[in-house]
């Protein structure tokens, strides 16, 4: 094994610098091998090793009573009683799905199911939480159209329901959109499957798709910025078969449990190379294979090939030797094809042959524990304060509220989601109570009579303004969507979306952008128990918005406890729990009127948000409330409409509040995006027992106005039919157009 | 009574079938595609999926299973077959039902509610709903676009074999709100002798209040009465 000195090309190749690879060299204490180089570049790239991320990252809360699994495995899982385990992840598939959308799209979905799966458990939900460019571009609806028809395509055929997510359309996102997939599955907690080898003398099996040459760099791809010839890395797209998953996922989900399986480890980012090094390195082993044994669908692929191929569908299992046959016929049973390709030693290094010719033998602490950490400068942005520093409220109202309203559900980022749901097969498992459109979708948990509440959000116009509020509002946002439909949150599952840390002003988006997620997370009792990192959304040197994307889980213990957003009766009290406020910095009222993002972004009162949800959820649990609606992006106002829309009733406010005061109060009353809020209902003789839990939260609230009759009205301000409102909600993904 | 669910690789309707059979308080035992006993079940179900990931067309691989050698049997021998989604698409390629299914005409995979009528109650499958009535029950589908020449849909008509056709919510003719731009607004059919039945629309999924509509039930509530009088059909080998 001896190699000649590296050129820079070949550096570049592996997205290695000249200084990562001297310090591999002298810790190898030799040359490495090209194959040796092109694992090292794998397992020290930002996607695999976290080189930039991992010091930030160990400040996010992970522990917690309910957790049974945190980060470090292949998903987070966390105890929702009756012995079972929800088990969840996001990940990102941003770079792939900018140059190929539909195959980039699908192979998230896919990357994620399995490992969720890999863990035994049986996938039951998938979300999508999406960013593009302005929806009135055609290239960014020609995205969004492969994008959704990719998610579609895996995710209906693997017969998984896509059950919610989110799409927000920016500016920032034009050059580089974002596709984060969230899975979540359930399992019994004993049957949970981890992804340690142990035994040495064990056999690894590789299992499901051959091998070819799709997605070669697929890792190191992802960690470095995008350009113009960013199209030519189409060869580092993988090619997605759910069919093959859906295959895999049935048999690893009935191996759950079972003695004979020692380990479990999907192939995703790096292949072969990551998941082999994963494995032995969490049991404290060491693995040897030989690439000539494993299934190839192309000829005269290399080891290096071999070793750095992403080709979808593949599992590694590591069995006893007298278990092997056995296994391989559980799968063989589903026409899976399945190589013995090495075993597990005690050497703690990973050795990979070819036809017995040894071509990489790297110990696995060089690999996993050694990867060189970057400690970028941090610099907060230079128009950061000026941005902070203008006045919404200087800004005059350009149309009547009636009117604004409108515009407001029109508007891409507020309007229904439908024509985009209604392509995923969300029903599929039959356990789908809350369909999408509503906060959360709420998926019964079969034989307990609870359910769990599954939310993703991240609103990244006030991470812009201020990545640390930013960021914890959007914990918070999304803890609001699970406590609108009855259920406590229990599990934090996150994906950072952000620009080149190489950049300061970057690297203090993503410290910040922590920060606030660990301060709004230990408020909140939620913990961390999975997520990832994208860094280098980045194209011609223009980075994205800071994007915190927070998937959320919440438990129901009873079922009959719960609450949707529509208005359920007529003639029932309108009530806003929590502030009254009007802050407009980075609402969508201020993109849409005046086409800023600017001022002082939403405040955020942590204590305030906690005892505003724990009264709701105290309202919701005690039968007290007939909708509940979390108030999000259009404020007070949007939160009427879509309480009306989805109610099919109209409702009239009555609160002198609104009528009162100068047109951009009022704009601030009613489209400011204060955060901590509920929009709730409930009969009117039951408005005192409501105040009654509000206060012993000291929680403000305030009785608005009534439901019922076929019009959407704040008093003496605006009256408008809620069939006009209905179609301007229903139009805003179907036109193409933001304007009325 | 036993319910017979086909499994074939990439079916994923089969659990919820199984689940609503079980809410009906009956029990359903798996049938692999590769297998080609039916173990004596009184109704073959071929559920929704993506059979053999739908390679070449929907339905084009599934029909040759030797599963389906024994479907073909029993189906030609009186014993009730039930093609829901993929299952009509199987039935379709297995010629034990006319037509085709072809992609939806808005070229995309819908999964919403459906409102379907029942076009005749003389079938073991609709002997249970009302003459007529308006039933709730989601689609999901890239391609169930019900498509015959003229005679043959002629046919279906005069012999009252159109078990199901999308309406509006109200009953009325469903438009340009169908969920594929079927031939006719057609959702399912029955076979000349009335013992097989293909739908597009998802029953099963309609098999509790808690989720939004229990009106498929009342296919699965028509299937055990039917077998229980055990008039024209008989039970699987």
């Amino acid at each position: 094994m001896s190699a000649p000195p590296v050129s820079g090309a070949q550096l570049a190749e592996v997205a290695l610098t000249r200084a990562e690879y001297d310090l591999a060299t002298r810790r190898l204490g030799r040359v490495p091998t090209p194959v040796e180089l092109g694992v090292i570049g794998a397992m020290w790239s930002e996607h695999c090793g976290y080189k930039t991320s991992k010091p930030l990252l160990l400040r996010l809360p992970t522990a917690g009573l309910r957790v049974l699994q945190g980060p470090g495995e292949n998903a987070g899982a966390v105890d929702i009683g009756d012995g079972l385990a929800c088990v969840f992840k996001i990940e990102s598939h941003n770079h792939p799905s900018a140059i190929e959308p539909y195959q980039g799209a699908a192979t998230g979905v896919g990357g994620i199911l399995r490992d969720v799966f890999t863990m035994g458990a049986r996938p039951v939900a998938l979300l999508d939480s999406l960013r593009f460019g302005p929806f009135e571009e055609p290239t960014q609806r020609h995205l969004l159209e492969g994008v959704v028809a990719g998610i579609g395509g895996y995710g209906n055929c693997i017969g998984v329901p896509t059950v919610g997510g989110e799409v927000y359309f920016d500016a920032s996102y034009r050059h580089n959109c974002l596709v984060n997939a969230m899975c979540v599955g359930i399992i019994e907690q004993s049957k949970l499957t981890r992804a340690a080898a142990a035994g040495p003398g064990n056999l690894v099996l590789l299992v499901g798709a051959d091998t070819g040459r799709d997605g070669i760099h697929g890792a190191t791809f992802a960690s470095v910025e995008l350009n113009e010839a960013s199209s030519e890395r189409r060869p580092a797209v993988q090619v997605g078969n759910p069919f093959l998953e859906k295959c895999l996922m049935e048999v690893c989900v009935a191996l759950a449990g079972d003695p004979r399986i020692v380990a479990m480890q999907d192939l995703g980012a790096a292949g072969l190379t990551s998941s082999s090094a994963e494995l032995a390195h969490r049991g404290g082993c060491g693995i040897e294979m030989d690439v000539s044994r494993v299934s190839r669908r192309e000829r005269g692929m290399t080891p290096y090939e071999v070793m750095l191929s992403e080709s979808q569908e593949r599992m590694l299992l590591v069995v006893r030797p007298e278990d092997a046959a056995s296994v391989q016929g559980e799968f063989d049973r589903w026409d899976l094809h399945s190589d013995v390709i090495g075993s597990v030693t005690d050497t703690r290094r990973l050795v990979v042959a070819d036809a017995g010719e040894v071509v990489c033998d790297l110990p696995l602490g060089l690999l996993i524990d050694e990867v060189p950490l970057r400690h970028p400068q941090a610099h907060r942005p230079a128009g950061q304060d000026a941005a902070l520093a203008a006045d919404p409220l200087s800004m005059a109202a350009p149309w009547p509220m009636g009117e604004t309203l409108l515009r407001l559900l029109r508007s891409p980022n507020v309007g229904s989601r439908r024509p985009i749901f209604r392509r995923y097969d969300h029903q599929v498992g039959d356990d789908t109570v809350v369909l999408p459109g509503g906060d959360a979708a709420l998926l019964r948990v079969r034989g307990t009579g609870g359910a769990i509440a599954l939310t993703t959000d991240g609103n990244a116009r006030y991470a812009a303004l201020d990545p640390r509020r930013g960021a914890a509002i959007a914990v918070c946002e999304a803890a609001r969507n699970v406590v609108a439909v009855g259920a406590a949150p229990v599990g934090v599952t996150n994906c950072l979306n952000f620009g080149n840390p190489e950049k300061p002003e970057v690297f203090w988006q993503l410290a910040e952008a922590v920060e606030g997620m660990r301060e709004a997370c230990l408020a909140l009792a939620v913990p961390v128990v999975s997520g990832n990192v994208s860094l280098y959304n980045d194209t011609e040197g223009v980075s994205i918005d800071p994007t915190v994307v927070i998937g959320m889980v919440g438990h129901l213990e009873d079922l009959e406890r719960r609450c949707a957003a529509g208005f359920a009766r007529d003639g029932d009290a309108v009530l806003l729990v929590g502030p009254v406020g009007m802050d407009l910095g980075g609402s969508e009222y201020q993109r849409l009127a005046h086409g800023v993002n600017a001022g002082p972004r939403p405040t955020l009162d942590l204590d305030l948000e906690r005892r505003v949800q724990a009264a709701v959820l105290e309202m919701i649990d005690t039968g007290l409330l007939a909708s509940c609606h979390d108030l999000a992006e259009g404020g007070l106002a949007v939160a009427v409409a879509e309480s009306c829309i989805l109610g099919g009733r109209g409702a009239a406010l009555t609160e002198r509040l609104f009528s009162l005061a100068a047109p951009v109060v009022q704009a601030g009353l009613l489209f400011g995006e204060s955060q901590s809020r509920f929009l709730a209902s409930t009969r009117p003789a039951q408005v005192a027992a409501v105040r009654a839990i509000a206060e012993r939260h000291q929680v403000e609230v305030r009785e608005l106005g009534t439901t019922g009759g076929d019009r959407v009205v704040v008093a003496n301000v605006f009256d408008l039919a809620l069939s006009e409102v209905t179609r301007a909600y229903t139009e805003a993904l179907v036109s193409g157009e933001s304007g009325p | 009574m036993r319910f017979g669910i086909a499994v074939f690789p990439g079916t994923w309707s089969d659990r919820d079938c199984a689940r609503a059979v079980e809410v009906l308080g009956h029990r359903s035992v798996p049938l692999w595609h590769r297998d080609r006993d039916l173990g004596g079940v009184d109704c073959v179900i071929l559920p929704g999926g993506f059979s053999y990931g739908d390679h070449l067309r929907t339905g084009a691989v599934a029909r040759f299973a030797p599963l389906m050698e024994s479907v073909q049997e029993f189906a030609a021998s009186g014993g009730l077959v039930w093609g829901i989604c993929n299952g009509f698409q199987i039935l379709c390629e297995a010629h034990l039902l006319p037509g085709a299914l072809t992609r939806n005409v808005s070229l995309e995979f819908r999964c919403e509610t459906a409102w379907l009528r029942v076009e005749t109650v003389e079938t073991p499958f609709t002997r249970a709903c009302d003459p007529g009535a308006v039933l709730a029950i989601p689609v999901s589908h890239g391609e169930g676009r019900y498509v015959a020449d003229a005679p043959t849909l002629d046919r279906l008509e005069a012999e009252r074999r159109v078990a199901f056709r999308y309406v509006a919510r109200d009953g009325l003719p469903v438009g340009d709100a169908s969920p594929n731009g079927s031939l006719r607004d057609i959702a399912g059919i029955v076979s000349d002798g009335r013992n097989v039945l293909g739908m597009m629309p998802h029953p099963e999924r309609a098999a509790e209040a808690l989720l939004g509509s229990e009106d498929g039930m009342q296919l699965f509530r028509s299937v055990v009465e039917a077998v229980a009088e055990r008039s024209a059909f008989v039970a699987a080998p």
